[in-house]
């Protein structure tokens, strides 16, 4: 059975914004979910919702069986960490984490041993007398995590309480959220339009797009058989090719004058318009040598861009535009200008039906962040 | 003085004219308070002798210094709360409010004081006929300006909605919430509106003197009207009182942040 559920969660805003357009999310206890999409598609508005900050025009939140919809956020027990800076300035890190037991009567004793077990979690045992302008983003946002778990809420709600940090802290707290929520067992409920970060963390991620969830599930599957092209792209990069099913016994696809075989193309209807969705890395680029090949296609190296352990090539070619992700020590012998031979492979490219792609399509993504 | 690296020598040029600009009329003054009343003729300190021997002094003082106490906590009651509200609730309303709030710049005080007179003609006498009603209720409108502004700008330095959902979320109702984390954080704006409060009851005279009210303004002017050297005596004896009552407020709302402080050395 669900521990949290969202039901039909509907929120319009003045000026006819609708932010939720009914969304549904059923969580169970001890689960990690993020709720992922691009700036305006919902998600921190469902998390205000769950919160208790703000209510739903429809739909009702239940927890553990327990409709919490007209709750006061203040009774709710909820934990949260927000994207701000929301440490209390006025109080020295161990006072925030105290706040919330006091409010709640605790003993003084149980209070002070509490707070000292939870800054040690969170790798700040030493830092307790500090006041927030005296510690970085990295470590307040820690503070606001053991603040959040002081009063042991029955969800913890993190509103992308990495964004304002540098990319290298942003990772190794993102670790570390992952294991304290494992250590304590805690329902989490995880805001983030980064990719990266909500397939690392979570058990379930749920992509958003204009106020609906396009497609929920675990981070592999929702890499490896996305359901919408916009879900697609968003998770990851794709190369889209719009084609027409040829031969559906054979899983053969026309694009472009080039016929290719897709093996998520077979059993489709003949003649059929679809969305081809390949992965970069999937690509195989080698030097042109004029012969061809089945499942290939040819074009020219516009541009490079280094990641690191692997560099994307741009390639641009008469019947498609692709991108390729290769290893950085093969980039080397595909410079810019060269003529290559994409290689495209058949069992691991995706087929969706072409609906409305224009519209379906993802919001344009850093090439580089993804 | 040796001039700092990067200060200009001008700096000290115009922060000397500025200073005298300050300090020669407090000079001046001064030198003229130790004149003798009967020979006219330095140095006697009889002036603050003889100020200091009026019972009229340490009962105006006395009524001012409580009637801005009284002005001071009513208007933070009354506007800690309302401006904390517009902020968080209704943001859209702040400009209707500082216009509001730059009504008693615009309404003379002689024009208040009449319309007040009238408004209030017919309420209960330990209202109407003590300095405590009547009188505050009017420095509260006069200190409303000073009142807001500060406020408005200590609202808008922190973060209002995510301390306030941060509070709730941990549990915390709005009044603690209010009281625990918002007010100790705009701290130094309501000390700043609360010394300009003191400042203005402290030397408002116009309302006081037509409500036939005994305040602090009133004795100076009647010293003033009376006798030159005590009267600048009694100017100065203000002006260090209104200061050393502004320092007090300072010292009480700095306790905690120096507790702060404390701690922080101690690291």
């Amino acid at each position: 059975m669900a521990y949290l559920e969202l039901q039909n969660l509907h929120r319009e805003f003045a000026g006819g914004v609708k932010a939720l357009d009914g969304i549904e999310v059923q969580l169970g206890q001890g689960e990690f979910l993020s709720l992922l999409g691009p700036s305006g598609c919902g998600k921190t508005t469902a998390l205000r919702l769950v919160a208790g900050f703000d209510r739903p025009d429809e739909g009702r939140i239940v927890i553990d069986g327990k409709d919490i919809t007209n709750v006061a956020p203040s009774k709710r027990d909820m934990g949260m960490v927000f994207q701000a800076y929301s440490l209390f300035p006025n109080m020295s890190a161990a006072q925030n984490v105290e706040f919330g037991l006091k409010i709640r009567g605790k003993h003084k004793g149980e209070r002070a041993s509490r707070v000292g077990e939870l800054l040690e979690l969170v790798g700040l045992g030493h830092a307790g007398d500090r006041y927030p302008h005296q510690l970085s983003g990295g470590m307040q946002q820690r503070v606001a995590l053991a603040r959040a778990l002081a009063i042991e809420p029955r969800v913890l709600l993190l509103d992308e309480p990495l964004s304002a940090l540098d990319a290298k802290v942003r990772v190794q707290l993102r670790e570390e959220i992952r294991r304290i929520q494992l250590e304590l067992g805690i329902t989490t409920l995880y805001v983030t339009h980064d990719q990266e970060e909500a397939l690392a963390v979570s058990d379930q991620v749920a992509v958003m797009n204009r106020g609906r969830i396009e497609q929920i599930g675990p981070p592999a599957e929702m890499y490896s058989r996305p359901a919408t092209p916009f879900v697609a792209e968003f998770i990851g990069t794709m190369n889209r090719l719009e084609a027409t099913i040829a031969d559906p016994d054979s899983g053969t696809v026309e694009h472009g004058g080039v016929s290719l075989t897709v093996d998520a193309a077979r059993g489709r209807r003949r003649g059929e318009r679809v969305l081809v969705l390949i992965r970069p890395e999937t690509v195989e680029l080698t030097p042109a040598d004029g012969s061809g090949g089945e499942n290939t296609l040819s074009g020219e190296v516009i541009a490079q861009t280094f990641l690191g352990p692997v560099t994307r090539l741009k390639v641009v070619g008469p019947a498609a535009d692709l991108i390729a992700d290769v290893s950085t020590a093969k980039a080397a012998t595909l410079p810019i200008g060269m003529k290559v031979t994409a290689a495209l492979p058949a069992t691991d490219a995706r087929v969706l039906e072409l609906s409305d792609p224009v519209a379906e399509r993802a919001p344009e993504l850093d090439p580089v962040g993804q | 003085m040796k001039a700092r690296r990067g200060t200009a020598p001008t700096s000290y040029f115009w922060l000397l004219i500025t200073g005298a600009y300050f300090f020669v009329p407090l000079l001046a003054t001064f030198l003229f308070s130790l004149k003798s009343n009967q020979t006219g003729k330095c140095c006697t300190a009889a002036s603050y002798t003889w100020v200091l021997h009026q019972g009229d002094f340490w009962h105006t003082l006395k009524i001012s210094l409580l009637l801005a106490l009284e002005t001071i906590v009513i208007s933070l009651l009354i506007f800690v709360p309302t401006i904390y509200w517009v902020h968080l609730k209704v943001p859209r309303l702040r400009p209707v409010v500082a216009f509001l709030a730059l009504i008693p710049f615009v309404v003379p005080p002689i024009v208040m004081v009449v319309g007040l007179l009238d408004v209030y003609r017919g309420t209960p006498s330990w209202f109407y006929a003590q300095p405590w009603g009547f009188l505050a209720a009017a420095y509260v409108i006069l200190a409303f300006p000073y009142m807001f502004f500060s406020l408005d700008a200590g609202f808008r330095s922190i973060d209002v909605h995510t301390l306030t959902e941060a509070s709730q979320s941990l549990g915390a109702s709005w009044p603690t919430t209010l009281v625990k984390v918002i007010l100790p954080n705009i701290r130094s704006a309501a000390l700043a509106a609360s010394f300009l409060t003191l400042a203005i009851v402290m030397g408002e005279f116009t309302i006081a003197n037509l409500s036939a009210f005994s305040t602090f303004p009133r004795f100076i002017q009647a010293v003033n009207e009376a006798q030159a050297y005590p009267a600048a005596a009694l100017t100065l004896m203000s002006f260090a009182l209104t200061w050393g009552a502004m320092l007090s407020l300072l010292l009480v709302g700095r306790k905690r942040g120096t507790r702060a402080a404390v701690l922080t050395g101690a690291r």
